[in-house]
């Protein structure tokens, strides 16, 4: 178990210049082979151990990133492993890119606190550091877990999910072919089964593509904008992603779902959530919304919270400000072209640990201020976006790539004209590939999947 | 007033597939052995469906084959139809199965256990398990005959406080009409052993004159006849065969069973055991499935000599009235006549998580269990429990280490797995799609996966073993001259290809190359393979799948390896989990309830995390380490 190649981000994302990405065991050397030049063309396997090279990682032929490798030979490495470090540009977009390379060549994603407990059981470190290994695994684990929790009401993770569940209805079908050859449940074809595939497929690949570079930033700092109603929150949404995606009217509750948008301000990624309005409502319709409301803020990583400059500070904006004080957040004074009736000191009084800015969301005025506040929070450190969200969704475009590779192997086996026992081994592998982001066993949800199916037994 | 009746080394409480393997393997072992029947007519008894097999089913009868069974045979011996299952799909999920002949099945069961030196078959109810200090010392029977034993293996099937339900009608006793075992479970209770309740069911029997097969479908079976036990390969045992015929329920049918679902006991309430999903009664299938038009209906017979007829598809405990009802709604079924009715019957069996992977008792000494009481269902799954129980009674009396299958092993070994490690909330079937490495686990070589073990534990003679090594080195030589043989590009040979709709080679290649190609098999190759030495069709077989499964096989083989080392790092069992700083609580009670005995299978316990399997990684470098200082 302790042999297969492993990697992470093992820096903290976004607040330094730098971020280093570690690979450590058996294949690492191979690895790095495959993803970097040395701009001295020095070939990386038979570099010298402890050496640094300045070079590019590539992805196939596209140029990802100007860095500068560690070659580190076992057993002098903290885990006793071969281990290369790569040293990147600290952004999230191309460390994140990089792992995701490093895994594509095999490696798998390392656990949390994997490196110290090679360490440990290769006999690194001394037995008096045993209990802070293990209590660096159970922390680090909570806090992922955590993480997980929150990337899992995220878009990618329910997108993954529907799929799983389309692999499991084929999968069952096969298997329920196998297990009740003399049922009368339809045989399907191999025809069938390619044309299901290829249509699964396609929609890997498109998420892929969609999540993939530049749309990384898909998964970004989850961001909710909170106010209560008519204040603009949607026309702040529309404003900063320039379209009309939600709907904008004078009518106070209009926005009823919850709107995520992505966009890239200035280099930091934001998932924008627009969320209805929050009030106590009597409207069974909006009260959902509500209720995503502040299911938003509480999973989201920094929260803008407009007011109505033009109208008195009221008790619900006070009570807002109660629900979002452990958050980091920006307050935004809308419609500055109006006469301000909230008195800028009361408020500084009141709100003494964050920014607040004056914007016009009808005249355009103020948005460079709310970019560069942003900006300054997440560049100077201020907001954390911790590791373990972005591992998490790596492990989510890692499982995506594998279950693709796998679903690829189905396609060839039927040209190879397979019989249907081999192709379930790759749609197995495809399954068990998403499901590892949540933990299932794809023995136990077939079989559920086959008896809630099909009408078996004697 | 008791006495003491005997003192042998294994006794064997229940007859029935688990109980026979289990007694003949000791017995063959050489330990002195008594087997408990509570009926000595119903020894090996089928008491529901007459057929042995199946997919996965099939592949445990070979399995328990290869490692001495007598399943295998019996059914070779008894059979009244045969079939390969599976035959469009790859040889990893062919599966035997056959129509049995129930009274001779059980016939010649008791033949062979009436003519086994060291074993003693007698009628008798076992009332109590004696035990001294946590290890057992012998049985005590309802006559208050004490049977002093040094293991004793429970295989009580469905009888302990059995109850047979047919609508509002509900008898304390076994399948059949057969006496229920009322008092064991209270000894089992008193051993501190966890007893679940379980559910199961039987159809109808109904007489074969009374129906018209002309509105029926006929389904015979295979012209050529593959046997189950290795041991009759290249033997002649076909026989002439009886067909089964399928027929299908329909909107009359279900009618009647939906206006009298009130009455049934699996939807009034009375039924309180947990019933399988994957053999509900008809009413369930109704219930469950609304939009299905038809059921299909397997009319099966019970025997060469007997009237009766199986009707599979057809499992119920609604009223005799309305079960008579709804059978002549079927087409060809118009006027049959039942001759036994279905039944729904409850029963105790224990939980399995209490047992080690050698299906002995963790908290009582020398208590083997086998078979249904485990929360298992079906006849192979039994029989495949019983042997291994029998064969580990007779290791820990020879003080020997037990035989443990791994799930890379045996359909065996992820059937005991999945009970000891995961337990069950139903009856366990086996299915293949719960084995990890289906395409390894064939049926077509459990000999190869296993008859090694059998020789070593004992159970296999050597001129069988020898026959064995002799299949395998034959084997091994073709497969290395079919990789070492070269065809160039001569004209017969590229008409050969072209004959075949085969790509014509631009150069020289392997016979080996050729068998991989999806349109060419071994015996295609003949005509151009003159030097070819005269093999059996198994070695065909297992050549064909050898080349044709090769890089799947491969890849399987590399996984296998990979599980095996997490099984290879051993877990004490005296280990206290509650000792390990960090584990989560649920890991700590789990962990403790089923003390695995190897890493790997701590791994597939539900409730314990990735992150704990890593904390126990630590603790036991940490451990090892202390010990060395």
């Amino acid at each position: 178990m302790e042999n297969n190649t492993v990697a992470a981000i093992s820096t903290p994302v976004g607040s330094g210049g730098i971020s280093i990405v570690r690979i450590s065991g058996s294949n690492a050397m191979h690895i790095i082979g495959k993803i970097f030049k040395a701009k001295n063309s020095k070939d990386m396997s038979k570099a010298k151990s402890h050496t640094i090279h300045f070079g590019f990682i590539f992805d196939e032929d596209k140029i990802i990133d100007e860095v500068l490798v560690s070659i580190m030979r076992k057993p002098n490495t903290y885990t006793k492993e071969d281990i290369v470090e790569i040293n990147c540009h600290g952004g999230i977009v191309p460390t994140q890119k990089i792992l995701e390379i490093v895994l594509k060549y095999g490696a798998d994603l390392a656990e949390p606190g994997e490196f110290t407990k090679r360490a440990f059981l290769n006999g690194r470190l001394d037995l008096s550091q045993a209990e802070s290994v293990i209590d660096l695994i159970t922390a680090k684990t909570d806090l992922s877990r955590q993480s997980a929790v929150n990337q899992l009401e995220g878009s990618l993770s329910h997108k993954i999910s529907i799929l799983k569940g389309k692999i499991a209805d084929l999968l069952s079908h096969i298997e329920v072919n196998i297990d009740y050859p003399e049922y009368d449940i339809e045989q399907l074809s191999i025809a069938s089964i390619e044309s299901t595939v290829i249509q699964i497929n396609s929609e890997i690949k498109s998420l892929l593509t969609t999540s993939d570079t530049g749309k990384i930033l898909r998964e970004g700092i989850s961001t909710a904008i909170v106010g209560k109603p008519n204040v603009g929150k949607s026309s702040l949404l529309n404003a900063l992603i320039g379209d009309q995606r939600a709907i904008v009217t004078d009518i106070p509750g209009t926005t009823r779902d919850l709107i995520e948008e992505y966009v890239n301000l200035n280099g930091v990624p934001l998932r924008l959530v627009d969320t209805a309005g929050i009030r106590e409502t009597e409207d069974i319709v909006e009260k959902i919304g509500v209720d995503l409301s502040k299911r938003a803020i509480a999973s989201a990583e920094l929260v803008l919270f407009i007011m109505d400059n033009s109208s008195p500070l009221s008790k619900e904006d006070t009570s807002i400000l109660e629900s979002i004080k452990s958050k980091k957040y920006i307050v935004i004074l809308n419609k500055s072209d109006l006469p301000a009736v909230i008195d800028f000191s009361v408020l500084r009084n009141f709100i003494t640990d964050a920014p607040i800015i004056n914007i016009s969301i009808t005249e355009s005025t103020g948005f460079d201020i709310l970019e560069q506040t942003i900006k300054m929070m997440f560049m100077s450190g201020q907001i954390d976006v911790n590791n373990d969200v972005i591992l998490t969704n790596v492990r989510h475009k890692n499982a995506l790539h594998k279950a693709e590779e796998s679903m690829d192997n189905v396609l060839d086996n039927i040209k190879l004209s397979h019989t249907q026992e081999l192709l379930a081994v790759d749609l197995q592998n495809a399954y068990r590939y998403l499901g590892e982001i949540t933990g299932e066993s794809v023995s136990e949800d077939i079989i559920h999947s086959i008896f809630s199916r099909f009408c078996l037994g004697k | 007033m008791t006495y003491i009746a005997d003192d042998v080394d294994v006794i064997v409480v229940g007859a029935g597939h688990a109980g026979c393997e289990a007694a003949l393997a000791t017995a063959r072992l050489g330990h002195s052995t008594i087997l408990f029947a509570i009926n000595l007519d119903s020894v090996a008894m089928m008491a529901c469906n007459p057929s042995i097999g199946g997919t996965s089913k099939g592949h445990l009868v070979r399995e328990l084959d290869a490692l001495g069974g007598e399943m295998g045979k019996n059914i070779d011996k008894t059979y009244l139809q045969i079939k390969m299952l599976n035959t469009s799909k790859g040889p990893a999920v062919h599966s035997l199965r056959a129509q049995a002949d129930k009274k001779r099945y059980s016939e010649e069961m008791t033949k062979v256990i009436t003519s086994t030196p060291n074993l003693k078959l007698k009628q008798g109810e076992v009332i109590q398990i004696l035990a001294t200090d946590g290890k057992v010392t012998g049985v005590k029977t309802a006559t208050d005959s004490i049977y002093k034993a040094k293991c004793i293996i429970l295989a009580t099937g469905t009888y302990l406080k059995s109850v047979c339900i047919t609508g509002d009608y509900t008898v304390n006793s076994g399948p059949c009409g057969l006496q229920s075992a009322n008092y064991l479970t209270d000894s089992l209770i008193d051993l501190g052993i966890e007893i679940y309740r379980f559910k199961t069911g039987t159809p109808c029997r109904i007489d074969k004159t009374t129906v018209d097969f002309s509105k029926t479908d006929v389904q015979t079976g295979d012209e050529k006849i593959i046997p189950f036990s290795f041991e009759n390969y290249g033997k002649d045992i076909l026989r002439e065969q009886l067909p089964c015929h399928l027929t299908y329920t329909n909107a009359n049918t279900h009618k009647v069973i939906l206006d009298n679902l009130n009455r049934s006991p699996l939807y009034n309430g009375s039924i309180a055991g947990v019933g399988p999903r994957y053999c509900p009664s008809i009413e369930t299938k109704l219930v469950r499935f609304a939009d299905k038009e038809r059921h299909q209906i397997f009319l099966e017979p019970e025997g060469e000599n007997s009237n009766e007829i199986y009707v599979q598809g057809m499992s119920s405990s609604l009223p005799e009235d309305v079960q008579i009802d709804m059978l002549r709604t079927v087409p060809g079924l118009e006027n049959c006549e039942v001759t036994r009715i279905g039944y729904a019957i409850e029963y105790d069996c224990i939980n399995p998580t209490q047992l080690k992977l050698s299906l002995e008792l963790k908290n009582v000494e020398g208590l083997f269990t086998a078979g249904q009481i485990n929360g298992s269902s079906g006849y192979e799954e039994a029989a495949a429990q019983g042997i291994i129980a029998g064969i580990n009674a007779a290791m820990k009396i020879e003080n020997k280490d037990p035989l443990m299958l791994d799930r890379s092993d045996a359909y065996i070994g992820v059937l005991i797995d999945d009970l000891v490690t995961k337990g069950t909330e139903e009856p366990y079937r086996m299915m293949t799609s719960r084995a990890e490495y289906r395409l390894l686990l064939r049926q077509d070589n459990a000999d190869m996966r296993l008859l090694e073990k059998g020789h070593d534990v004992g159970l296999i003679p050597e001129d069988r073993y020898k026959r064995f090594l002799h299949k395998k080195q034959v084997i091994s030589q073709e497969v290395e001259r079919l990789e070492t043989t070269h065809v160039g590009t001569k004209p017969e040979i590229q008409d050969f290809l072209r004959a075949y709709n085969s790509v014509e080679l631009v150069s020289g290649i392997t016979l080996a190359s050729l068998i991989r190609r999806p349109e060419l098999t071994y015996e295609m190759l003949a005509e151009i393979d003159k030097e070819r030495p005269n093999l059996s069709e198994d070695i065909v077989d297992q050549i064909n799948i050898y080349f044709k499964y090769e890089g799947y096989v491969q890849k399987q083989k590399e996984q296998v390896e990979h599980f095996k080392k997490l099984e290879r790092r051993l877990l004490s069992s005296k280990l206290d989990y509650t000792k390990i700083p960090s584990l989560r609580a649920e890991a700590i009670q789990k962990l403790n309830e089923i003390k695995p005995t190897s890493v790997g299978q701590a791994s597939r316990i539900s409730g314990v995390s990735p992150a704990d399997i890593s904390v126990l990684l630590v603790y036991l470098e940490q451990v090892k380490r202390k010990e060395r200082e």
